[in-house]
């Protein structure tokens, strides 16, 4: 555990934070994208590969044995990590989008109808929208969209409004990838609930920074991504109640999911087979494990007082400078602000900075971050976005003030 | 005017100046600031390169047999390297433009250093120039 102690030894174990870009030491302020992996992750994915490769589930030989245990316990270690009530509610995807649309589809087919509503949020990613209007379009149903207010905060008192008897499901960000501000998505769920809605929560962030437990936060489904919490890429969770998931239709037949087929009729597999039609990336959903290990690492002692050190530092001086605009200002605390901050600088487009702070060696991202509605909302192109985890450092957050200052300098 | 040739060793041989991209970058600033005004009226959904992550827009007209390109972008760097292309071969003929093999920017390291999306930018931009030269010729 002494590993973890120190900020220096957190880095050690990603080997990618020791690289240098361009002859300059790599600072990672992408982490919104994707978080980097530790070496953990990294050897239990080439150990399988190497060692166990072998297709989970169906065969009997020792080596299909070794990687259906691994597969099946990153279930069991997702459903610890979430409190889920049981294993069969934990459906592997490749990703949040996979589970946000293996909703939209199955729980449309299984209860939206014509004249129907479904409420998204204005401060939602682009995979918690359209897969809504597909389904939308596919059942004559229509989208309803709860705004944000000028600081980036929902406004959860106009919901009352929003929810009909025609309301089907409501689908809202844990936290969004563009504002970092922590939504208060129980006292969402309870209002849902007391009309009867149930509500799907976006926790592509959210899993990463909030301590989630679906069972108190009562939410019908929560969706994730391994590759923003240091496991593989194309590994993603999708935690639904039984209820739920049992009468919804599967989303895509294949292999695995079934129990028998005939022509004349096909049965299907029990959750959480049902949903996870195919072959499935076993070596990376294994990772979700030591990733989960990680996580709860880095979430588990004075390192988190650290990040919100350097996220109090940078919040500071992103609030301070009158040339910058802060998309995500907190309220009152801190604390509901995750070490992600969207902006853009008067006058400089976000595209310049994103390319000089790279040859810097500074990775932020620039753009509309798929949140089109989010950069309409706020009458802007694209922002430029820095998103940290608990191995950045201090010193990291002050060469990049300096830097931005200088590419600023340099573009003004 | 110096040949088409001549203009393009003479970018070849600036670049070489910089060791440091960021130098690189100060200098394509520089020419994106020296583009002259581009009016708002054109710019206009036709004139807009497609495949660019920032916005740019290429117009031009033709004067004595020679392409006159204008040009913009919302974004400096970009803008300095439509300007960088444009300070090539506006003011030449069609058949001048098409005698270029445009290796200049592989020649300056302007393509490897762009990310492939903005690389495709950049090849997006030449091939619109070409384009012009092309209808024109």
């Amino acid at each position: 555990m002494n590993l973890f102690m120190v900020t220096e030894n957190i880095r050690d174990m990603f080997p990618v934070l020791s690289r240098k870009v361009y002859g300059k030491d790599l600072v990672y302020f992408d982490n919104a994208a994707t978080s980097q992996r530790p070496q953990s992750v990294i050897d239990m994915w080439n150990e399988i590969s190497s060692f166990s490769n072998s297709n989970i589930h169906r065969a009997v030989h020792r080596l299909a044995d070794e990687s259906t245990q691994a597969y099946e316990q990153a279930r069991d270690a997702v459903k610890d990590f979430i409190n889920a009530g049981c294993r069969e509610e934990i459906i592997f995807t490749s990703g949040t989008t996979a589970s946000i649309n293996l909703v939209a589809y199955s729980f449309g087919e299984a209860f939206v109808s014509e004249g129907d509503e479904v409420i998204v949020t204005e401060a939602e990613h682009h995979s918690n929208i359209v897969p809504w209007q597909l389904m939308c379009m596919r059942k004559g149903a229509s989208l309803k969209v709860l705004p944000v207010d000028e600081s980036g905060h929902l406004m959860v008192d106009k919901l009352g409004e929003l929810i009909s008897d025609r309301t089907r499901i409501m689908a809202v960000t844990h936290i969004s990838n563009v504002l970092g501000i922590i939504n208060p998505v129980k006292e969402i769920i309870g209002i849902c609930h007391s009309k009867g809605i149930p509500v799907l929560v976006d926790g592509a962030q959210g899993i990463v920074h909030c301590e989630v437990d679906v069972q108190d936060l009562d939410c019908d489904f929560y969706a994730f991504s391994g590759h923003k919490m240091y496991a593989a890429t194309g590994t993603g969770v999708l935690y639904g109640k039984r209820k739920y998931l049992d009468a919804m239709p599967p989303y895509m037949g294949g292999g695995e999911m079934v129990g028998t087929v005939s022509f004349a009729e096909t049965t299907f597999a029990q959750l959480p087979m049902k949903f996870e039609a195919g072959t499935q990336n076993f070596a990376s959903t294994a990772t979700f494990k030591p990733a989960i290990d990680v996580l709860n690492l880095l979430n588990s002692n004075k390192l988190v007082e650290e990040i919100d050190k350097v996220r109090d530092h940078i919040l500071e001086y992103l609030i301070s400078d009158e040339r910058i605009r802060l998309f995500g200002v907190p309220r009152g605390t801190n604390e509901e602000k995750i070490p992600l901050f969207s902006f853009v600088v008067k006058g400089i487009h976000h595209e310049d900075l994103a390319l000089i702070l790279d040859k810097m060696g500074i990775a932020s991202r620039s753009g509309q971050m798929c949140a089109e509605p989010l950069m309409d909302r706020y009458g802007v192109t694209g922002m430029l976005r820095i998103s940290l985890a608990p191995y950045n450092t201090m010193e990291e957050a002050e060469y990049f003030i300096k830097c931005l200052n200088r590419a600023i300098d340099m573009l003004s | 005017m110096v040949t088409l040739a001549e203009a393009e060793n003479a970018i070849i041989e600036e670049f070489s100046m910089y060791d440091e991209w960021l130098d690189k970058y100060e200098y394509l600033i520089e020419l994106g600031k020296s583009l002259k005004d581009y009016p708002e009226t054109s710019k206009t959904d036709e004139k807009l390169i497609k495949g660019c992550q920032s916005r740019v827009w290429l117009d031009h007209k033709m004067e004595d047999g020679k392409v006159v390109f204008n040009a913009d972008s919302d974004a400096i760097i970009t803008k300095g390297i439509i300007s960088l292309l444009i300070g090539l071969y506006s003011g030449r003929t069609p058949q001048e433009i098409l005698s270029s093999d445009f290796s200049v920017v592989e020649k300056i390291g302007l393509k490897e250093n762009l990310s492939p999306t903005r690389a495709n930018g950049l090849v997006s931009m030449i091939g619109k120039i070409k384009e012009i030269a092309l209808q024109n010729a």
